[in-house]
């Protein structure tokens, strides 16, 4: 599987999503530098990471969604490539238009930093395929802006599409509808605030990330 | 001239920060704060000479960028250099 890691100025998760990478795909991602016009031919899946890109200015992800390169994963995303935004990535994914809903300020106004419990709701979808059923998992989470909101007729064509991915336990940031990680209407455009990248090592505390990877892997 | 841009949170959608300010005034001992919403101010010094071509192009801004329409509103105000 051929895959690439976009970095941005900010970008924080880029290298942890690349050890994911290659430790599950076993073949290291290219890493594409944002003002870059163009991706990689014959890409399995793009890994939008989690960061601060560009500050947090002006709205997390604004800037990001802009740039060149998201231009370019607009396109192929249209043509079925596989996306997945983790963090600032699924915020950018949603700045660029890519997933509906935004991510606002988190409802405590707090930075949430901790293991976060999270049920699979669709088990199905070639982000999750690979848990087999299971249905709890922690991922780390790490934001300041993870407040998922959409309105109301969104809200409800989501969940009865199965597009709904994961769901927080004990909400953490007053996301509506306790939504943690949504997919596009194909199926190949995936956003979540948890970091499964980072949850793929014992020494991360866990690794219930590990079977995400594993799921794009078998789907391609 | 100029154009000014108010972005802030639609009516409708919860606005924390805008909630904590309006508890911190009440904590102070302003009576009488119902309700705050917190948005931000842009500034563009532009090169244009006519103002409805300058509100055209700082809408089209506002859509693109400067704005997330999904959750917040924009008003723009374009003002002649002083």
């Amino acid at each position: 599987m051929k895959t690439a890691v976009i970095v941005f100025p900010a970008s924080n998760c880029d290298r942890d999503a690349a050890v994911a990478l290659e430790k599950i795909t076993g073949r290291a991602p290219e890493m594409v530098w944002h003002r870059e016009t163009s991706l990689p031919k014959g890409l399995d899946l793009v890994v939008i990471p989690g960061g601060f890109s560009y500050g947090d200015y002006l709205r997390s992800g604004a800037m990001a969604a802009r740039s060149p390169i998201v231009q370019d994963i607009v396109a192929e995303a249209g043509k079925g490539l596989n996306v997945a935004g983790f963090c600032n990535g699924f915020q950018i994914l949603t700045e660029a238009g890519l997933l509906p809903g935004a991510l606002m300020r988190n409802k405590s106004l707090k930075y949430v930093c901790k293991p976060q419990k999270l049920t699979i709701v669709n088990g199905n979808s070639r982000f999750t395929s690979a848990y087999q059923g299971t249905r709890d998992v922690v991922f780390p989470i790490a934001h300041h802006d993870g407040n998922y909101f959409a309105d109301d007729e969104t809200l409800n064509r989501l969940e009865k599409s199965g597009r709904v991915i994961v769901k927080y336990n004990d909400n953490p940031n007053g996301s509506a509808r306790d939504i943690a990680g949504i997919c596009n209407e194909a199926g190949n455009v995936m956003g979540m605030m948890p970091h499964p990248e980072r949850a793929i090592d014992p020494l991360h505390g866990g690794t219930d990330g590990i079977a995400l990877f594993k799921s794009i892997l078998e789907s391609v | 001239m100029k154009a000014i841009i108010h972005v802030g949170l639609k009516p409708g959608v919860l606005d924390p920060q805008g909630r904590a300010i309006a508890r911190s005034l009440t904590d102070l001992g302003f009576a009488g704060v119902k309700d705050a919403r917190q948005g931000k101010v842009i500034e563009l010094d532009l090169a244009h000479d006519d103002p409805s071509a300058a509100k055209n192009d700082v809408t089209e801004m506002c859509e693109k960028l400067l704005a997330n329409t999904v959750i917040e509103s924009y008003r723009i105000d374009i003002k002649d250099d002083e």
